[in-house]
């Protein structure tokens, strides 16, 4: 039988995006090594709104490490110290009584915090939105099986499509760089014969919108692909680098518009 | 309140397309005047903001997550089913029809199960055009499974990814129109009220999450997708935000609740470790097709090892039951053996609420490669909570709360009782009857969200343009000081227990005595323990922090108080089901062997609840159902 825990939590409290923030110490008592970190984080709330006081707002959902949403940097390590395990499914056998932890927001400008723990990723958003996406109106497709796709893309499409974009990478760069992000994306859509029409203006305007949030440009640290809690792998940014390499070689002044009667 | 249920006339494989030509259209040009609001942005609610957007309609959407990507269909692992028959072993849109009425216990409405095995073709083609990436076999074309129970195999699926590759599928198709100015999406946003006037629905009510500001949004209709209401039991599969405000708020405005008593218990999820569980974890019943699922025979067994129990000493009660289903029975039939074989005492693990499920016969048979290739991320998930490694030693697994059935009533056009508001998605009550078969509920939020709604919500807006409403109609007024008000009520309260230690208690009444078995006595107690736990709940919640800021505690007491009001609404119809049916076990009708005895001279109908005030008791209306094109018969699985 696995025996409780107490341990001393570092939190990074901020009331909300314009005030200045600062870390607290708090107190994790009798944690059980079954919880998981934010069920943790759970009973050590419970006791603050007891107490009256301002609970640790976190970013959570599905618990089941598919969302993306729950973001914490645990002892510096995005997600904790567990490999391709997000914050929700790490769990306290991880840690050992006595333990001083500290936790902290994803850090980067482009993820500005809006309380606590919790940041806006809405930048991923907006990238996505530029040009993630293959045109595809409902109700315009051909038979599922009219398009064969060779079982080794199709699987590498997967591969990469795994992201979460949860923005553990981003978090994880020194540069606060997206790339790991982008370039999941960018190969998912750009692997498929669908993915074909738009594959270089896609790059080019994710890109672009991924500049435009300021997130930091890659200088190959890797630290992205460590984090990543799917294991997304970095052979995504060499293939992103060689579509945008072509996509901007191959770029023509954009024909003015004929869709006139 | 009237029920019509709207269903064309004609044979039922004529049905749709008749209605498609007899619904009106809005003009290519007009469509820009209309605005929709869309709550929700999961399959559903995704889809059908996309495919609005695509139509030309001005659509808002709103999400409480930060992003519209994050919706719970993400979790969905298993697959999505469809009447491709491209296995040419007998699968067709009559038998997938067939095969859904069937499953949902003959308590679903014909015509719209018919609708969803005809679109089911549709989705495959579009979620493949947009660049889902479902599994393929070496020759390019798609792979199939058998899943949850059905004779074809008509799965598609995705790795163990399927609700995240078909969300972001429908996520990309949303962000492209959020970019091309069609869509305005509304993160961090949840709906507070329904906006009614002169009896239509004309907008919503939002707190931003981040400013606390409370907003009114008009609009011509409003769609609500925003899933099932299952986190009433506190602990369940669905992700901690999952809630039921949107569609109680609904309610409350006028819409009838359809069968809230139905709600499914999945038979293979991760069992509880203790009082710090916050949520429960499922495991795909995919594992269902390698897996075989026993306890031991006898009681003084359930202490030792598994591997120490030897073969003869091990009750594969599946395979006993049911023999020509075995472990693939549905959801609701394996998870009631599971109660009764751990009510016996034979349950394994912690508190004796588990049965084993063993994957040394198939690791024998295929290797542990090809199950690793088939299972990996789901071992890897199980392995990460449990600390146990299911390659060497069988799963533990449980039954839990999963979905629910219930839902908003709505008809044939998927609009409520109340005009303009429309239910998509696990938020209505309309094509799973009392059951809904494994991956059948990524089939319906896209069937609604890309294929119906589309084409229905022309039909009323044509015929329904209504003035503009003025940001300061009363009726806009009354809905923002009514949310105020209420948010400032429970601030006020000022107790000393936590809104979590309310939603627990509520938990706990509910899965005792509403969970995968009911009883008249049981259900009675609920009924007066819940109004008590209510009580307490207003003069002894805490909730810290103000209305103005990011704050959690006042979100999750918001939700907490609306569960509390629909649980009881839950216990009431599952009190006057008298008949088993689905996921609705009422421990007095049964046969000799404990099988779901249905009571269809008395119950073939769909129990619509309307609200009529404030510690008032609510109506129970009745829809009669039809069975003109499937017989009814006993559902048999042995």
């Amino acid at each position: 039988m696995s025996h409780d825990m107490n341990l001393t939590l570092q939190v990074w409290r901020q009331k909300n995006a314009k005030a200045e923030g600062g870390f607290q110490t708090i107190k994790a008592q009798a944690i059980s090594p079954d919880m998981s970190f934010l069920e943790m984080l759970d009973v050590v709330n419970e006791e603050i709104i007891k107490d009256g006081k301002d609970p640790i707002a976190f970013d959570h959902d599905c618990r089941e490490g598919i969302c993306g949403t729950c973001s914490m940097v645990i002892n510096g390590r995005p997600h904790g110290p567990k490999e391709r395990t997000t914050a929700c499914q790490l769990h306290m056998r991880s840690f050992k009584d006595g333990d001083a932890i500290a936790i902290e927001p994803w850090r980067a400008k482009a993820f500005p915090v809006q309380k606590d723990l919790v940041v806006d990723r809405g930048a991923f958003d907006r990238i996505i939105a530029a040009g993630g996406f293959i045109s595809a109106p409902t109700g315009t497709a051909q038979d599922a099986n009219g398009l064969p796709i060779a079982k080794e893309n199709a699987d590498l499409a997967m591969d990469a499509a795994a992201c979460i974009g949860c923005g553990a990478c981003v978090a994880a760069c020194p540069n606060a760089s997206a790339m790991l992000f982008v370039s999941a994306k960018v190969s998912h859509l750009g692997l498929l014969p669908q993915g074909q029409p738009e594959r270089f203006i896609r790059v080019r305007d994710m890109v672009a919108q991924m500049d435009a949030e300021e997130f930091g440009t890659c200088t190959n640290h890797g630290e992205c692909e460590a984090a990543c809690p799917k294991g997304i792998s970095l052979e995504n940014i060499a293939r992103m680098n060689r579509d945008y390499l072509k996509g901007k070689l191959i770029e023509r002044p954009a024909v003015a518009g004929g869709g006139g009667v | 309140m009237e029920l019509n249920a709207n269903i064309p006339d004609g044979p039922i494989e004529q049905k749709w397309d008749k209605h498609r030509f007899d619904m009106k259209l809005v003009n290519p040009a007009n469509k820009r005047k209309y605005k929709v609001i869309v709550v929700g942005s999961g399959l559903a609610g995704a889809a059908a903001a996309a495919s609005m957007g695509e139509l030309g309609y001005e659509v808002e959407c709103f999400c409480y997550q930060d992003s519209p990507r994050r919706a719970h269909s993400i979790a969905a692992q298993g697959g999505i089913n469809a009447a491709k028959n491209y296995r040419n072993d007998g699968d067709s849109v009559q038998r997938l029809f067939y095969d859904t009425v069937k499953g949902g216990d003959f308590r679903a409405r014909e015509a719209n199960v018919y609708r969803l095995a005809q679109v089911s073709v549709n989705i495959i083609d579009q979620c493949v055009a947009q660049g889902v990436p479902f599994a393929r076999e070496y020759g390019g074309l798609l792979d199939n499974r058998s899943f949850g129970g059905a004779q074809v195999s008509r799965t598609f699926y995705a790795r163990g990814q399927t609700g995240q590759q078909l969300l972001l599928g429908a996520y990309q198709a949303l962000e492209r129109q959020i970019g091309l100015g069609t869509v305005k999406m509304h993160t961090r946003h949840e709906m507070q009220e329904l906006i009614v006037i002169d009896g239509k629905a004309r907008g919503i009510v939002t707190r931003d999450m981040v400013t606390g500001e409370i907003e009114s949004h008009l609009a011509d209709a409003v769609c609500l997708a925003t899933g099932g209401y299952g986190n009433a039991f506190y602990l369940a599969t669905y992700a901690k935000g999952c809630n039921g405000t949107a569609i109680w708020r609904a309610y409350k405005k006028g819409a009838a609740f359809g069968n809230p008593c139905y709600t499914q218990i999945h038979p293979t999820c991760i069992p509880v470790t203790g009082d710090h569980q916050s949520k429960l974890t499922l495991m795909s019943e995919s594992l269902r097709n390698d897996g075989r699922v026993w306890v031991p025979k006898k009681a003084e067994d359930c202490g030792k090892k598994p591997g120490d129990i030897k073969e003869e000493d091990r009750d594969y009660y599946l395979e006993r039951k049911y023999p020509s289903y075995g472990n693939l029975a549905p959801r609701d039939i394996s998870s009631r053996a599971a109660k009764q074989v751990c009510d016996e005492g034979r349950g394994v693990g912690p508190g004796g609420r588990g049965v084993y499920l063993d994957f040394k016969d198939a690791i024998a048979r295929l290797g542990k490669a090809k199950i690793e290739e088939k299972y990996g991320n789901l071992f890897e998930m199980y392995e990460r909570i449990t600390d146990e490694n299911p390659y060497a030693t069988p799963m533990r697994i449980y039954p839990a709360v999963h979905y629910t059935m219930g839902g908003l009533w709505v008809d044939y056009n998927l609009m409520s009782t109340v005009p303009g508001l429309f239910v998509l998605g696990e938020a209505n009550f309309s094509d799973h009857g009392a059951n809904r078969l494994g991956a059948s509920a990524l089939m319906q939020g896209l069937a609604d969200g890309y294929f119906v709604i589309p084409y229905t919500i022309g039909n009323y807006l044509a015929a329904n343009k209504g003035a503009k409403v003025a940001a300061d109609h009363p009726d806009v007024k009354a809905a923002e000081a009514a949310t105020k008000e209420r948010n400032a009520r429970l601030l006020a309260v000022n107790g000393k227990e936590t809104p979590t230690y309310f939603h627990r208690e509520l938990g706990k009444i509910l899965w005792e005595h509403c969970g995968m078995a009911r009883n008249e006595a049981g259900l009675k107690k609920a009924l007066q323990l819940i109004p008590e736990l209510r009580a307490r709940f207003w003069k002894e919640v805490r909730v810290v922090g103000t209305g103005d800021e990011l704050n959690q505690s006042l979100e999750l007491a918001g939700r907490v108080a609306d569960f509390m009001e629909l649980g009881e609404l839950m216990c009431l119809d599952a009190l006057e089901r008298r008949e088993s049916c689905g996921g609705h076990f009422r421990e007095e009708w049964q046969t000799e062997d404990g099988e779901a005895q249905r009571d269809d001279e008395n119950f073939a109908h769909v129990a619509a609840w309307e609200y009529t005030g404030e510690g008032k008791a609510p109506i129970r209306h009745v829809e009669a159902l039809a069975f003109e094109n499937v017989h009814l018969a006993t559902r048999s699985y042995k």
